[in-house]
């Protein structure tokens, strides 16, 4: 079985991905996710891969619709400001259907902001800044192990699906280190079901066309009615959360990523207080755990939701409540990471202890 | 048990590394353990420093904003992190490098003149493990047999002479 090592996210996050299948990286220097473009810069020749260093963000994704399209797995990474620009990519990529999978390893916004930790790109991630219907599957991990675990489970819905598929983490997660176990073999991309759409050689066989676009009237509306059925199958079948304590709880906290690991440690200072904190931690940010939210706001009143920036996710839990419970927000936005004692203040003024 | 250190001096002492493998002792005897870096606009000679966590139980964050014990390598370090050190916490001071005095009285301030106890050793470059010797044995927090079976770990480069070296400044650190 694989040994556990002590990794720095970013690098765990890039190993990962390679040893899912990854063979091709195209992506372009921003603090503080440089280590996953330096990593891939020899790990990915060791096994026969390509790395290059585009001239731009707008080339680096472009690249990665080519080699994508050749049946490649492949990956690109950035911060906020690097993601924004690749966005127009990213939707040309959604028209047409192509699997790819990047990350986002956040930093303070908006503009060129600061090089601190943030959550402030989870609107960019779940609502993307592309044109056009289309949508992302949006992975929030917690932890170095999920840095380095979750690139197979996105490069395996992303061909399943054929959509692009993405981890959103913030720099504290990309720079800290902590101990991971591969919970996965190394895939080797050979193994893979071969792609009925892909390009390449096309000896024998009908000429096919990737493209993202259909001028034909009507045709168009067809289509991107079938992407939305799509959309719909992910949302019913590929949400994922972790639920911690929610048993009989006074107040039930949402957060995501390094928000949810500082809220997990205010749990035993409610304990010590007799307060039942529970937590739902979204793993998925698109598609959002919109139902059990619901079933949670049957039985609590009040719902705090935490996170990094200025109050994104909690638009989402309010959609998903209903009314149901009150939704308060606490949030630490460009750099201010909350302290678990913050937190347990927040709870405490919400429930008026 | 709950152990959050800040290691903190110019670029160039090992703070990036003493921290790494502090984590790394931690792990290899089973106990949680984070470590957080400065990033960013950091260079040789300018001020680096990183937070270590270990604990027996699973680390909420990264992020050590009131240090349990702080590992001062240079003066400038000890002006910026001193105010935040716990009440009740320790203070371990490279005082070959350090003239100035803590004005913390509710904290234990060990003074260790760990550059020349590293000189003697051989070379300055393992005055960080002076320090985390000192660590060991004033904590507790980690074994010292498990900092020294990690070194070749962390220095996967490091040849034998210069692992030896590091082993022996881990001792000396024991003594002071």
């Amino acid at each position: 079985m694989n040994e556990k090592i002590l990794m720095k996210g970013n690098e765990a996050l890039a190993e990962g991905a390679v040893r899912a299948g990854c063979r091709f990286f195209s992506g372009y220097p921003i603090t503080p996710q440089n280590e996953i473009p330096e990593y891939m810069s020899w790990r990915l020749p060791e096994v026969g891969g390509t790395f290059i260093q585009a001239e731009s963000e707008v080339s680096a994704i472009n690249m990665l619709f080519g080699a994508s399209a050749c049946g490649i797995r492949v990956m690109t990474s950035s911060s906020g400001p690097g993601i924004s620009l690749k966005q127009e990519g990213i939707s040309y990529i959604s028209g047409a259907e192509l699997p790819i999978f990047y990350a986002d390893i956040m930093r303070g916004g908006p503009g060129l902001g600061n090089i601190a930790p943030a959550q402030g790109d989870y609107f960019q991630a779940t609502r993307g800044g592309g044109h056009g219907d289309y949508r992302v599957i949006v992975f929030a991990p917690n932890s170095v192990s999920e840095m380095g675990n979750f690139p197979k489970i996105c490069y395996e819905l992303a061909d399943k699906y054929r959509v692009p598929t993405m981890v959103l983490a913030d720099g504290l997660l990309g720079q800290m280190m902590e101990p991971i176990v591969y919970n996965f073999e190394p895939v080797d991309p050979k193994d893979l079901p071969e792609k009925d759409y892909t390009l390449g050689c096309a000896e024998g066989r009908e000429r096919r066309v990737i493209r993202s676009y259909d001028l034909r009237p009507g045709y168009l509306e067809k289509n991107t009615l079938r992407l939305g059925e799509k959309f719909k199958k992910i949302e019913e079948n590929e949400v994922r959360y972790e639920k911690i304590n929610l048993e009989g709880a006074d107040i039930v906290i949402v957060a995501f990523g390094t928000a949810s690991r500082v809220c997990k440690s205010a749990i035993p200072l409610g304990k010590e207080d007799g307060i039942k904190i529970g937590l739902l931690r979204p793993i998925t940010l698109w598609p959002f755990p919109m139902k059990v939210l619901n079933q949670i706001a049957d039985k609590v009143e009040n719902i705090l939701v935490v996170e990094m920036n200025i109050g994104q996710m909690v638009e989402d839990v309010k959609l998903a409540v209903e009314g149901k419970a009150k939704v308060h927000f606490y949030g630490r936005p460009s750099g201010g990471i909350p302290t678990t004692e913050e937190i347990f203040e927040q709870v405490k003024k919400i429930l008026k202890r | 048990m709950y152990q959050g250190v800040i290691i903190s001096g110019f670029g160039g002492q090992g703070i990036i590394s003493a921290g790494i493998l502090l984590a790394y002792s931690g792990m290899v005897e089973g106990k949680y353990v984070t470590f957080f870096p400065a990033y960013g606009a950091e260079m040789r000679g300018g001020t680096a420093n990183c937070s270590v966590v270990v604990s027996s139980e699973e680390v909420a964050s990264p992020v050590v904003a009131h240090p349990d014990t702080l590992i001062v390598m240079n003066e400038p370090s000890l002006l910026r992190f001193e105010p935040s050190v716990k009440s009740g916490g320790l203070l371990l001071l490279n005082s070959s490098l350090v003239s100035a005095k803590p004005k913390r009285d509710d904290a234990e301030t060990v003074f260790i003149p760990a550059n020349s106890i590293a000189e003697k050793i051989g070379t300055i470059k393992v005055a960080n493990m002076v320090m985390l010797g000192a660590f060991a044995k004033k904590t507790g927090a980690i074994n010292i047999d498990s900092i020294i079976k990690t070194l070749p770990k962390v220095y996967t480069k490091a040849k034998e002479d210069m692992l030896k070296k590091n082993e022996e400044a881990l001792r000396k650190g024991m003594e002071v």
